[in-house]
């Protein structure tokens, strides 16, 4: 019985998140792809989803910078995602 | 009524628009910025340019600006619009235009606005050349 406590426990400490990933720019090359749905665990920061998504897209390595968005608004590193979110990956912006 | 006119199209960008819309009779004086394509950048012969934007975010980031404005400088009016899609030398990406009762608080709107959109507005443009093309900005 408390393994079975514990073992439903772990799996909840551990519980994953769906977002969605929108590229730009030059990472729209450097990845190949427009979006993609993405698992973060619950609770992620900005930090932590930067750290995994270059765990996972290394080519990310090859530009400047970039910014974050969280549903239409830039994001600051400390801030907490929540499940369906739109992430998007904003390389530096050169319009005008 | 609207002060502020906010606008990414593929369509042509026109001047008339932007123009009649900051008009008023209390305004002394209208300055505009029109952006346009150059054909060189780092003595490099430029053949296109093509902006990709992240539309929903740029139009609120615009709006940002175009509020901005209107709370710093004494203006009455602000337009601010921008093309998508593939360009060629001479072509349009950017107008602005703000009118006010003093030309001095147009000026500086206008400058504003346009420093302020290549800091922050999620665009994106990309450089032709005859061997090639890069994305501005994104290399250190």
């Amino acid at each position: 019985m408390a393994f079975w406590i514990e073992f439903v426990q772990l799996i909840f400490i551990f519980d994953t998140m769906k977002i969605k990933l929108l590229f730009f720019g030059i990472t729209r090359d450097l990845l190949n792809t427009n979006e993609m749905s993405f698992e973060v665990l619950e609770n992620s920061s900005i930090k932590n989803l930067k750290k995994e998504l270059h765990t996972k897209h290394p080519s990310l390595e090859n530009i400047n910078s970039y910014a974050i968005a969280v549903n239409e608004n830039y994001a600051t590193d400390d801030l907490i995602l929540q499940e369906n979110d739109v992430v998007a990956i904003i390389p530096p912006v050169s319009g005008g | 009524m609207s002060k502020t006119s906010i606008k990414i199209t593929s369509k042509k960008l026109n001047l008339n628009e932007c123009y009649n819309f900051v008009t008023a009779a209390s305004c002394g004086g209208i300055a505009a910025f029109v952006g346009t394509v150059r054909n060189d950048t780092q003595n490099k012969k430029v053949t296109q340019l093509d902006f990709s934007t992240y539309k929903p975010m740029a139009i609120k980031e615009m709006q940002k600006i175009a509020e901005l404005a209107l709370e710093n400088f004494k203006i009455h009016k602000i337009a601010i619009h921008h093309a998508e899609g593939m360009l060629q030398i001479g072509d349009i990406p950017v107008i602005i235009t703000a009118s006010a009762k003093h030309r001095k608080a147009a000026f500086e709107a206008c400058e504003f606005a346009i420093d302020t959109l290549k800091e922050t507005v999620p665009i994106w443009k990309k450089e032709y050349f005859e061997d090639g093309d890069v994305w501005v900005n994104a290399h250190p």
